[in-house]
């Protein structure tokens, strides 16, 4: 690492200071390192800076750690694996350069793991988001055994082409933080590498978060109120993709606080899901209608500058 | 003649779309060789994580020259006609056309067109940017900026004819004679020059071109290994094939959990570790338990000789075992009967209902269908009432292909009858052409249950397989029922009548009495009533048609696994007629069947009776009138006549006797009395007789034989 600073980072030692790795290495190789998007998301694809950067024909190279919420994985603090929230690394290289696959192996070496060692293989897993209406081929990276990473290139957001083609690389940081100290119990993990009583765990910073949005999710959000919430950000997604809209040929000048609420639908989506009130017949309807908000904003995207509209 | 060799080598190719893709490959090259005229002597394919290989031996330098005459039109023809002729055929002038004379036809233009050979590299530079551009892979995309779709993104081609490089361009990809090793045991581009050479050198750089040597060598490593630690290996054939796709360099290594988790059943343990992690059981080859011990396939020669590996993989593996462990810990507090409310949560399909209410018939089925395979009809609805209770266990929700196993497990825990606990597993069972069915008999009341119920439920919404499509398994569940009532020898179960009343009662009604699934006896009527086109509840029919054509589709299957056991397939035509709907009946009637025409009297009726039974198609097909009933003994002129009619009625109590008691045989003995005076009567008595009286009681008579016969089988389908 070329970096002074690096040298004294100890990935296998500290959650912080693996992620502190990844920024400085995405960071040397041209990527924009973007803080986390301040709403609830089920994961680092639906940052914008993924999925509406991903359209359109610029180029765009970012790195951002994001953190993600799925409702239905609270295990109220019991279970050694499993997160209501968790961290994840994104980065997206879009065009993806040809040399990628090496440039996500280098960042794995970065992190202290040695290929020379350990046993790294791509194996097959196309990716797919109903609700994001995009899709993807590529694999899950493992590393002896273990899912690091998810790699995906990306054909399709919101139901249009990309092209160029995004390459995504998303790696679950507690995993891979638990891999790298030798913990098994997530709540373990050292978070600031202090020793004795300068330690910080994992466990510490979240344990108590976990239960009670394990509660929250499962038991006391009202879902009443929660299916109004959800009326409303369709609402309102609509409604600012309308305020937005000049017509045919003019940009839109509307399109991320409409997506905003967009993401804010999802999410809802997924605690009502927790909360056992969506049946199997509704519940397709319910991605359905979160997946045209998508739509939607995937087409103004494209009529705005960012999106390559002219 | 010169060696072709080609490498398309790019990113990690799904390993189950490998082998599939090599043969593709061979197919596509060859078939557009031979289509430029250019032969070989051999070709072979290889497939793995990062390439495909063709090598193909034996290719001409050039294709050969070939000469075309094309017929022009006549001297003289109008100068239109000759222009259009030379253009086409890409002459300047008439001069340049032979003239040929013909006696009848005047003279005519011909043009000799030839066509040069061409250099096979040419060819080839041509062929192969083509192939790769319409590869047909399952699924492939794009990459980067491109428009090429590959399977994941391709990074270079190598191509040589004879150890030149053939020279050409796909998508700004240009071939060359450099290939790369192993990912990590290699570095730096590798030059060959030919197959051998390269074969070799990949070797050298850590990768096993061929995936059958994959497979070979981590069969032999796991054997070894096992053997070391003085057990034996779970073999997994579809995990092997899997595992050579996911390495180059394959290298076995041995790990261990845990004992505690030995508590789970083994097909758990069997199942988790194989399907997140692609590693092999191993058990102890004495008593056949499964060990606390796996085998995983890497694809490195480790510098610390794989410690790291091993620890990584043990991590996971017992990551997941606790997972599986917890699931069946949770699962055993819950009994499967309380399960029972949650199947009220889960549609079986749109259109019939959920997977309570079908439970719900499988009970009233089971204990109908129990008498008759001798199950204790109190066992055969209690297997039925929890049969699909494990559905809603964590562990089925993990591991799906454990459905019914988990159940069996399940019940075992909590003290139910062992062929109630038997059946929940069984009654799935045969999942395919290869497995066993079950026997014992509450399994048999389950199985036949649950299929039925499954073909009528879909029959009666008109949801059919199509062509390849079925997307229900709705041929397995009839190929099913079938195997369990032949291959147990029973029940015998008149399908026809059957399914006629259960499609008649299949279905549900709101309290207001509108319908709302199953099927719909009035949507015909009110639907026509109300003029409205098509309702979402497809309309099919009656019961009665339903049924029918259920039935149909049992035959075809019927058919098919007799064929597929080897029975004759014209007899199997003979005995399954419109109306055959007992199984059991019609198998044993093809074998009876095919005994008796293999007899000297049996084979010898058979050429009487399709003798007869052709007269009488020609005559009906003259007059156009069929020939009914049966001949009047007053009109008989001859011996032969009398003998005939009187063996028919000495034969046919012996006949319906045989048919009604179904033994077979008997009525086929009976039939075999008519041999010698049909013989007789055929030797000494003209049909076409002149009188109108005498020939047509003489067709009759005929026609007694043809349906007596045909109550057995129709003979004229039996080729000779």
């Amino acid at each position: 690492m070329a970096n002074a600073q690096a040298a004294q980072l100890r990935p296998d030692k500290s959650f912080q200071d693996l992620i502190l790795v990844l920024q400085l290495y995405w960071a040397a190789r041209g990527c924009v390192l973007l803080q986390p998007y301040d709403m609830e998301v089920g994961a680092g694809t639906f940052h914008p800076a993924t999925t509406l950067r991903a359209l359109g024909p610029k180029p765009w190279n970012v790195a951002y750690v994001q953190p993600s919420r799925r409702p239905t994985d609270g295990r109220y603090g019991e279970n050694p694996n499993r997160l209501q929230h968790y961290y994840q690394y994104q980065v997206i290289l879009k065009p993806s350069p040809s040399d990628i696959q090496e440039l996500y192996l280098k960042s794995l070496y970065a992190i202290g793991i040695n290929p020379k060692n350990h046993d790294i293989r791509f194996v097959e897993d196309d990716w797919e988001s109903p609700t994001l209406g995009a899709w993807g081929l590529g694999w899950e990276v493992w590393c002896d055994g273990m899912e690091v990473s998810q790699f995906t290139y990306f054909q399709q957001v919101g139901g249009f082409d990309c092209d160029p083609v995004a390459g995504e690389l998303t790696y679950g940081l507690e995993r891979l933080a638990m891999y790298c100290q030798g913990v098994d119990n997530v709540y373990d993990l050292n978070f600031n590498g202090g020793e004795g009583d300068k330690k910080v765990t994992y466990g510490d910073v979240f344990l108590q978060a976990e239960q009670e949005y394990s509660r929250h999710n499962f038991e006391y959000a009202n879902t009443e109120r929660l299916l109004t919430h959800f009326r409303d950000a369709e609402a309102e997604c609509k409604a600012l993709l309308e305020a937005g809209d000049r017509g045919e040929g003019k940009m839109h000048e509307c399109v991320l606080p409409a997506y905003d609420q967009c993401i804010k639908a999802s999410h809802i989506f997924n605690l009502l899901d927790a909360r056992g009130v969506i049946s199997v017949t509704e519940r397709q309807a319910y991605i359905l209608r979160v997946r045209d908000l998508t739509k939607a904003c995937c087409t103004a995207w494209l009529q705005t500058e960012a999106g390559g509209a002219s | 003649m010169s060696e072709l060799l080609l490498e398309i080598f790019c990113e990690e190719i799904p390993s189950g779309m490998q082998a599939r893709a090599g043969i593709e490959l061979q197919r596509l090259v060859g078939d557009g060789l031979k289509e430029a005229g250019l032969e070989f002597k051999t070709a072979r394919n290889f497939a793995g994580a990062r390439r495909l290989t063709l090598v193909i031996e034996g290719l001409p330098d050039k294709s050969p020259d070939v000469s075309d005459e094309r017929k022009g039109p006549r001297v003289g023809s109008p100068d239109k006609a000759i222009e259009g002729f030379l253009r086409a055929v890409g002459l300047k002038s008439a001069d340049e056309a032979k003239i040929v004379t013909d006696e009848k036809k005047g003279n005519y233009y011909v043009a000799i067109i030839e066509k040069p050979g061409r250099e096979t590299s040419d060819v080839l530079a041509e062929l192969i940017p083509a192939v790769i551009r319409q590869f047909p892979w399952p699924k492939s995309q794009r990459w980067g900026a491109g428009k090429l779709r590959w399977v994941r993104p391709l990074h270079s081609i190598l191509c040589l004819l004879g150890g030149k490089v053939v020279a050409f361009d796909v998508d700004g990809i240009t071939s060359g004679n450099e290939t790369l090793g192993h990912r990590f045991l290699n570095e730096g581009a590798i030059t060959v020059s030919n197959f051998d050479d390269y074969e070799k050198r990949l070797r050298d750089a850590h990768v096993i071109l061929d995936a059958d040597e994959r497979q070979k060598l981590i069969l032999e490593g796991a054997n070894a290994a096992a053997k070391e630690a003085s057990l034996e290996l779970v073999e997994d054939e579809a995990l092997l094939r899997e595992a050579a796709g996911l390495v180059e360099w394959p290298v076995v290594l041995m790990g261990a959990f845990d004992k505690e988790f030995l508590d789970v059943p083994p097909e758990v343990i069997i199942t988790a570790i194989k399907k997140h992690q692609k590693c092999f059981s191993l058990r102890d080859g004495k008593t056949g338990e499964l060990a606390n011990k796996f085998i995983l396939v890497s694809n490195l020669i480790a510098d610390d000789g794989g410690k790291a590996i091993i620890a990584g993989n043990e991590r996971v593996v017992r990551a997941r075992l606790s997972d599986a462990k917890f699931f069946w810990d949770q699962d055993c507090k819950i009994k499967l009967e309380d399960r029972l409310p949650a199947l009220e949560s889960i549609i079986f399909h749109e259109k019939l209902g959920t997977q309570a209410e079908r439970v719900e018939r499988l009970k009233v089925l089971a204990r109908e269908l129990a008498p008759a395979v001798s199950a204790d009809p109190d066992k055969a609805e209690r297997a039925a009432e929890l049969c699909k209770a494990d559905l809603v266990t964590d562990m089925v929700g993990e591991f799906p292909d454990l459905q019914g196993l988990m159940g069996k497990y399940y019940a075992l825990d909590q003290g139910e009858d062992a062929s109630v606990a038997a059946a929940i597993e069984g009654h799935y069972k045969p999942a395919g052409q290869r497995d066993t069915v079950p026997n014992d008999p509450v399994s048999i009341a389950v199985a036949l249950a649950d299929k039925l119920d499954t073909l009528v439920g879909f029959w009666a919404i008109n949801e059919k397989p199509t062509g390849s499509k079925d997307p229900y398994a709705l041929r397995r569940a009839a190929l099913g029922v079938i195997r369990i009532i032949l291959e147990n020898s029973g029940p015998t179960i008149y399908l026809q009548a059957w399914l006629e009343e259960q499609i008649g009662k299949l279905g549900k009604a709101d309290a207001s009495g509108r319908w709302i699934w199953g099927y719909d006896p009035l949507s015909e009527i009110s639907d026509l009533d109300k003029g409205l086109v098509e309702s979402p509840q497809t309309r099919v029919g009656s019961p009665t048609r339903i049924a029918s054509d259920l039935v149909a589709f049992f035959q075809d299957r019927l058919k098919v696994y007799l064929r597929d056991k080897g029975a004759r397939h014209d007899l199997v035509d003979a005995v399954v007629t419109e109306d055959a709907d007992d199984l059991l009946l019609i198998e044993r009637r093809v074998n009876a069947l095919h005994n008796f025409i293999d007899s000297e009297d049996g084979g010898n009726l058979l050429i009487g009776v399709r003798r007869a039974i052709s007269i009488l198609s020609a005559e009906e097909k003259k007059s156009g009138e069929p020939i009914v009933g049966i001949a009047d003994p007053e009109i008989f002129e001859t011996d032969e006549e009398r003998a005939v009619w009187n063996a028919y009625g000495e034969m046919w109590t012996d006949v319906e006797i045989g048919l009604n008691t179904k033994k077979i045989e008997d009525a086929l003995m009976a039939l075999a009395k008519l041999r010698s005076p049909i013989d007789a009567f055929f030797d000494h008595v003209t049909v076409n007789a002149d009188n109108h009286a005498l020939r047509e009681n003489r067709l009759k008579l005929l026609n007694q034989i043809r349906e007596a016969t045909l109550a057995v089988a129709d003979f004229s389908k039996i080729e000779g």
